[in-house]
């Protein structure tokens, strides 16, 4: 009687699989940092001559955002407008990392379009990216006071993810952090 | 959400930058650590490209930072490790023996097992007595008429 | 106005489906024999509906109509007619309208090919490939629709992804697609057994040309597939255990256990529930790759642009295609008696071991390539699992049953005679093995143990079937009994030939090559394994729809001009998408292979440049699997004489 029915219990099970798999995504990589520290570096400041920015400064008024854009991507000037809103909300300092960019361009661009940025650090050759799990600019992390990173978002936000997933958190790490 | 990978890809293709020399070695030993390496490692923003193969700007980044720390002869873990921080497990081609990659590992030979086993008893059960029992008269007649000539075999 | 007269023409293919399904199977049961042969001109109509459809669609390309959507995103005013036509099947739609031309025209075949066959049978056949028709049919109407429009019409098409318009791609589908859509004729056959509740021995011997014929169809597509990417995609490999590529070689592996198992079933009347198993596994793994490469669940390479709808609506279809006849399976098999009893050592036996090796390696193949999905479902995170897992695996399960190859042929049915045995064929197998000794003594230290374990398996495959055809011919009277031995005969040892050249290809190409990587300056000379490639700088050429940069890359051997070599760095003009198109200088011992990387200022380029020494071997074994394949199916033993009353009914 077993042997009768066990292809189609295999078949029900690969079924069920195949059903779930259907709903996920192939294309994200969840990051291994999430709850590790801000992997370390000190890079020059794109925008003050001589001045370098670390990772330390990402989280040094607290709960931060951490944005990896560069001046040659279409998609971050998709998310742009978002982060130009959040900015002037000034609820979350947002940190940025120009990632393998020409200063000048990325200059300009943020002259532009405007600049929603604490500091940009300019990572012109990527290794920082690399420390960071870079793989898809632009991509969005969640740091928090004490500098661990919280959330990662590969790709352009939008404002469901800003106001679901992002935000959310960024207010109860900052409740967490409030004295 | 599945759209967003190809302009990402796209992107990441057309970064205006100039290409890097591919690395390359005087100590052949160290040339085919290299190569073998970068063959076993995934390349994150392609569709299912090995880190040797894919022509992307991040392939070609982590292919330096591989060559570099070959140069410098760090040992084999200790470049995995350093991708494996990073990226996560999705990078290795060779998924590493662990407790849920275990039914990954030994399945086909678990499955190979089960497969002999029922053979076993299926030829156990064939060849007892071995006796000679002739074709079914009556489905004999049958094919014949089916086929409208001998079986020839 | 034409591509709505395709869009009716699948509307009424999909009607004409339904009466083909349900009519000639109500009558089947029923006993009616005008409903039973309602089956053949329903299939007739139902292909020529489905040709007409295709012709539509053709003729949209053929037109540039870009107010067809699936035209506008696959065609260009500039595209050459030839790519045109086949630009048809160039992406989801259309491809899947080819699918259902073929599958209609595998439908129509069996109708012709089954006049000899009792009525009843037929009659459920053709109703089931119907079903299948039915389904997929559906699925191109309500989700894959090609004939849908775009309005307001653009001037100017997207273009076909530069990737296709090649040779090699163009054939490479519809041979796929020829294998896939094949297996469901087994599976036709299998699940009108089931419902008649006879296995019987004509029943495997039905089966079996319709499945050589999809097997050999499917060995040249998936060999074809492997050439392409060698070729065309400039990194000098011919496999790369990618999900796509899998799917397809699951339906292979497992199409390849059952025209062994089916050779049981007809001449032996045993492994009959297995045989029929197969049979319907072998559709159902072709039905799982489409699903696997039309649903977006698994990254690939070669994945087509997806939806989760399309998706939702195949694996419905699969549950329903294959669920059902599982179910009919697990009513009817318990109650299938087989009488048949064989010895320990027989023919049999070392069918059984060539099925439990085939399978498990299916089975191992389809593991690695729904693990990562498995441990995503489960939230485990996300790993991979690529060619180094399935070289570790595959490659003992293959090993033994290289040396079932040349020994089971020699093995009589029922019972064997091992001392006899052993007479006839000490001197190959000691012949072999000394080979490859000898060869592991000369290349010493210079390549692994697999090399002469895989050279031994080739070479005692080749001197076992050689020596086979040989006494075969000597018992039938020398030459003269050349015509008188049975094509499957010789089918069977071309196709056993070239699994061993095949062997030799993989073997040697994976030792023994060499792959550079470098950065070469106008001048510069590089040595790879004796070869010295002169980098002569680059030009500039045009196509009729790209730009191309062109290496001159002047090649010498000993000091002796050998050839001269242009890769080239293709800009297609619309889709502005780089392209690699290598250049090669094949041999039947070795390729030289050279593919343009990109500049690096100074005049200097990279380049690939590789050695590939026997790499065709590998393409040239699966060419001789195809003809052993086609002298099998020509066998005249397979063609069931007419005869002159048809049959009634069949006891159900």
């Amino acid at each position: 009687m077993i042997r009768a029915v066990l292809p189609l219990l295999l078949l029900l099970m690969l079924a069920g699989l195949l059903w779930v798999g259907l709903g996920l995504d192939p294309g994200r990589v969840p990051s291994p940092l999430i709850g590790k520290p801000a992997p370390a570096f000190e890079l020059p400041d794109l925008e003050r001559d001589g001045e370098t920015v670390t990772e330390v400064d990402i989280s040094a008024e607290g709960v931060a955002l951490f944005n990896v854009w560069a001046s040659w991507c279409p998609p971050c000037l998709d998310e742009h407008p978002l982060f130009m809103a959040l900015a002037a909300r000034e609820e979350v300092p947002i940190v940025g990392l120009n990632y393998r960019d020409q200063p000048e361009a990325a200059r300009e661009w943020l002259a532009r379009h405007g600049n929603p940025y604490r500091r940009v650090a300019a990572d012109s050759d990527g290794r920082t990216g690399i420390d960071w799990g870079v793989y898809g600019v632009p991509e969005t992390y969640v740091v928090d006071g004490e500098g661990i990173i919280r959330y990662k978002h590969v790709g352009p936000i939008d404002e469901t993810i800003l106001e679901n997933e992002i935000m959310p958190l960024v207010r109860e790490l900052q409740a967490g952090e409030a004295p | 959400m599945k759209v967003i990978l190809l302009p990402l890809l796209m992107l990441l293709l057309a970064a205006p930058l100039l290409a890097a020399a591919p690395e390359e070695f005087d100590d052949p030993a160290k040339q085919a650590r290299y190569d073998s390496m970068l063959r076993e490692m995934r390349c994150l923003v392609c569709q299912n490209e090995s880190l040797a193969e894919s022509p992307a700007e991040l392939a070609r980044d982590l292919r330096r930072e591989v060559a570099r720390m070959i140069r410098e002869d760090k040992p084999d873990a200790e470049i995995r490790a350093f991708l494996i921080e990073r990226y996560g497990d999705y990078v290795l081609y060779r998924p590493p023996l662990r407790a849920d990659t275990l039914a990954l590992w030994l399945g086909p030979f678990v499955i190979l097992l089960l497969a002999l086993i029922g053979a076993a008893f299926y030829l156990r059960r064939r060849s007892r007595g071995h006796k000679e029992t002739p074709l079914d008269p009556a489905e004999r007649a049958r094919l014949k008429r089916l086929l409208g000539e001998d079986e020839t075999s | 106005m034409i591509p709505e007269l395709g869009n009716l023409a699948l509307s009424l293919a999909l009607a004409v489906a339904v009466v083909l399904s349900l009519v000639p199977l109500a009558g089947s049961l029923r006993g009616n024999s005008a409903w039973m042969t309602v089956a053949h001109p329903a299939s007739m109509v139902l292909l020529l509906l489905l040709m007409l459809a295709y012709a539509c669609l053709s003729w949209a390309f053929v037109t540039h109509d870009f107010s067809v959507l699936y035209v506008a995103n696959n065609s260009h005013t500039e595209l050459p007619l030839v790519y045109r036509l086949t630009a048809v099947w160039g992406g989801h739609e259309g491809s899947l309208l080819l699918w259902l031309v073929m599958l209609g025209g595998w439908t129509v075949a069996v109708s012709v090919f089954s006049r000899a066959l009792p009525g009843v049978f037929t009659a459920r056949v053709l109703a089931v490939l119907g079903m299948v028709c039915l389904g997929f049919i559906a699925f191109t109407l309500f989700t894959s629709n090609p004939f849908e429009r775009l309005f307001p019409a653009p001037a100017e098409g997207t273009d076909l992804n530069p990737l296709l318009q090649d040779p090699g791609m163009v054939i490479h589908p519809p041979l796929l697609y020829m294998g896939y859509v094949g297996f469901a004729v087994a599976y036709a056959l299998a699940v009108a057994a089931l419902i008649g509740g006879r296995l019987d021995s004509a029943w495997a011997r039905w089966s079996r040309p319709w499945t050589t014929a999809a097997w050999l169809f499917l060995t040249a597509g998936i060999a074809l597939g492997s050439w392409w990417a060698y070729y065309e995609l400039g990194w000098g490999g011919w496999w790369f255990w990618d999900p796509v590529e899998n799917a397809s070689f699951l339906p292979w592996l497992v199409g390849t256990a059952l025209i062994h198992s089916l050779a049981v079933t007809e001449k032996r009347g045993a492994f009959k529930v297995w045989t029929v198993l197969l049979a319907i596994s072998a559709f159902a793994l072709s039905l799982l790759g489409t699903f696997l490469v039309r649903s977006g669940v698994l990254t690939s390479v070669h994945a087509f642009a997806t939806d989760p709808e399309r998706g939702a609506f195949l694996l419905g279809f699969f549950v329903l295609a294959v669920g059902v006849p599982l179910l009919l399976y697990a009513w009817r098999a318990p109650r299938v008696r087989s009488v048949v009893s064989f010895d320990l050592f027989s023919r049999e036996t070392l069918m059984l071991a060539n099925n439990v090796f085939l399978v498990t390696a299916a089975a191992a193949v389809l593991l690695g390539t729904l693990y990562p999905l498995i441990m995503d479902a489960l939230g485990q995170g996300r790993i991979s699992v690529g060619p180094p897992y399935f070289e570790a695996v595959f490659v003992p399960l293959m090993l033994p049953l290289l040396l079932l190859v040349g020994l089971g042929h020699w093995v009589a049915w029922k019972r064997a005679d091992a001392a006899a045995l052993a007479r006839q064929l000490w001197l190959a197998f000691t012949t072999a093995v000394a080979f490859s000794a000898i060869l592991m003594l000369w290349l010493w230290g210079q390549a692994g143990l697999l090399v002469f374990v895989g050279l031994f398996m080739a070479l005692w495959i080749v001197l076992s079937s050689g020596l086979a055809v040989f006494e075969r011919l000597r018992r039938h009277g020398g030459w003269r009994g050349l015509r008188r031995i049975p094509g499957g005969f010789y089918g069977m040892h071309l196709a056993h030939v070239g699994v061993a050249v095949l062997v030799v290809g993989v073997t040697v190409v994976s030792t023994f090559e060499t792959e550079r990587h470098v950065r070469m300056m106008p001048g510069d000379t590089l040595e790879v394994s004796g070869y010295a490639f002169r980098f002569d700088g680059v030009r500039e050429v045009a196509g009729p729809n790209f730009d191309a940069i062109e290496g001159v890359l002047h090649v010498e051997r000993k000091g002796r001009y050998v050839t001269t070599l242009t890769p080239q760095k293709r800009y297609y003009r619309v889709q502005r998408e780089p392209m690699t198109q290598a250049s090669r200088h094949p041999r039947p011992w070795r390729d030289l292979f050279t593919a343009l990387g990109e500049p690096l200022g100074g005049g200097a380029w990279t380049l690939r440049i590789h050695f590939k020494p026997m790499v065709h071997w590998i393409w040239a074994g699966a060419g001789l699997m195809v003809l052993g394949g086609l002298l099998a199916i020509s066998d005249r033993r397979y063609r069931i004489r007419r005869r002159s009353g048809r049959e009634g009914g069949e006891p159900a």
